[in-house]
């Protein structure tokens, strides 16, 4: 099996934690990544706060170079981008018009006829069955809690993706592993995202919120899937710690982190050493 | 109705005047406790035509685009969607709420970095983020923010003071000009 890749600016930056630990598990469930060439950023919130013309044409690029080169579907493991480049194809789907305007701006014809997907349904389409029969260590001592944060469910008519209130597709996936997840408040509650720059105090209150409900909620860990999550929960956790005199000690997860753990990969191949807060004892091997 | 008229077309892709405010979009809101005007207030004021008021709200820029409201709309109101235009308006006429400007700087900053790169370089955004916002307001504590943590991703591998760059930098320009220029439509 065979995905095209759009790694999005996060992952060759400071989230190049969270694409060691995806290619590592990829590796292990034989499934490839076929990275696009030389994929541009899809503009993120800068974009369309500022520039909707531009939120879209930048995708657009994007899904024009995966369709000039035959790539039927791309995992874009950053919400944001996914989100991004999802839109954008809708908004090249509905619209002839809005299909020649943005071939003439991107320089590639582009119709909008990717398959863009998340991490989460990469790991369904590999199979749930096939990776819970190559579990060689079950997460019996885990208990998170998934959290989706903003995008990957939102807007729902745009992603299409599991139940906006209420999803379970992480949750799935980590039964499957032999871990436990808990029920709690803030599976879909917005850490903040890119605001933790321009805007902090925003951050480390919606971050604080969500460790207090996970912990409250007997989560012993987070488990995520979007690179600014992680960035929030993991390294500001000690920002949140400071500010709000708690202590929290919660470790933060990608979700391919855990997948990986229960395929026999270790810390190190996983990245997870480069994580902020200490993981815990379970995964120390 | 003339003036509901021209903000419905700006509003593209919305329809602004189906909003019956029930308030679904604030109470779901994560800042709006931190907001001068509630999201549903912000639509209030588009069906209104009154957009100089809701321009320079700081409501636009604690945004933080989860599109919660937009997902919850009854009425399926963009209201996410509303704000973006909002925001990119407030932008183009300098109606920024002073308070909140520096998060503009900074989204100003994230696509002049993209446009030369055609991929963000992290440590060269941070880095003219931050003098732009000191030069604006001498803005220490923001200045000397976060510098503890770069040994600690340098340590980590995930400090990158040479960035990636495509290769196709002119492409990636001329999208911009293209974006950019005005009279071109939609």
């Amino acid at each position: 099996m065979e995905f095209g890749y759009y790694p999005g600016c996060a992952l060759h930056g400071s989230s190049n934690d969270y694409e060691k630990s995806i290619r590592a598990c990829m590796k292990v469930l034989n499934a490839g990544l076929k990275e696009l060439d030389d994929w541009i950023c899809c503009g993120a919130t800068a974009a369309h706060s500022l520039n909707h013309k531009l939120s879209t044409a930048l995708p657009a690029r994007n899904l024009a170079i995966a369709e000039r080169d035959g790539v039927g579907s791309v995992l874009a493991p950053c919400p944001m981008c996914s989100m991004e480049l999802i839109k954008a194809g809708r908004a090249l789907r509905e619209s002839e018009q809005m299909r020649r305007q943005m071939s003439e701006i991107v320089e590639l014809k582009v119709e909008g006829k990717t398959d863009v997907i998340n991490l989460i349904q990469v790991f369904e389409r590999i199979g749930i069955e096939t990776i819970k029969s190559a579990v060689k260590n079950p997460l019996a001592d885990l208990k998170p809690a998934c959290y989706y944060g903003c995008l990957l469910t939102r807007p729902a008519k745009v992603v299409q993706f599991d139940d906006c209130e209420r999803p379970r597709s992480m949750e799935l996936i980590l039964e499957a592993l032999g871990a436990a997840p808990v029920s709690w408040n803030y599976a879909t509650e917005c850490c903040g995202a890119g605001l933790t720059m321009a805007n902090e105090a925003t951050v480390l209150e919606l971050a604080n919120k969500i460790l207090k409900n996970a912990a409250g909620s007997g989560a012993n860990c987070i488990v995520v899937a979007c690179p600014m999550c992680h960035v929030n929960l993991d390294m500001k956790q000690s920002a949140v710690e400071r500010r709000y005199d708690t202590a929290h000690g919660l470790p933060i997860y990608y979700l391919s982190d855990v997948v990986g753990l229960a395929l026999g990969l270790n810390k190190k191949e996983l990245a997870i050493d480069k994580h902020f807060v200490c993981a815990r004892a379970q995964v120390k091997r | 109705m003339e003036t509901l008229e021209k903000v419905d077309s700006a509003f593209a892709g919305t329809s602004v005047e189906a909003c019956y405010q029930c308030g679904k979009c604030t109470g779901g809101c994560p800042v709006a406790g931190l907001m001068d005007l509630m999201p549903n207030q912000l639509v209030r004021l588009v069906q209104l035509g009154r957009l100089e008021k809701a321009m320079a709200s700081t409501a636009i820029w604690h945004c933080v685009s989860c599109q919660t409201c937009t997902t919850r709309c009854p009425q399926s109101v963009d209201c996410a969607g509303i704000l973006d235009v909002l925001r990119q308006m407030s932008a183009e006429q300098g109606k920024a709420a002073p308070e909140l400007r520096r998060v503009l700087v900074f989204q100003k900053a994230f696509l002049d970095n993209i446009r030369r790169n055609g991929r963000l370089n992290e440590v060269e955004l941070i880095g003219f983020f931050k003098t732009l916002a000191f030069l604006k307001d001498f803005n220490i504590p923001l200045l000397m923010k976060d510098t503890l943590l770069a040994p600690q991703l340098m340590q980590r591998g995930k400090l990158h003071v040479i960035g990636e760059k495509v290769r196709d930098r002119a492409v990636v320009r001329r999208i911009f000009d293209r974006c950019t220029k005005p009279g071109k439509g939609a």
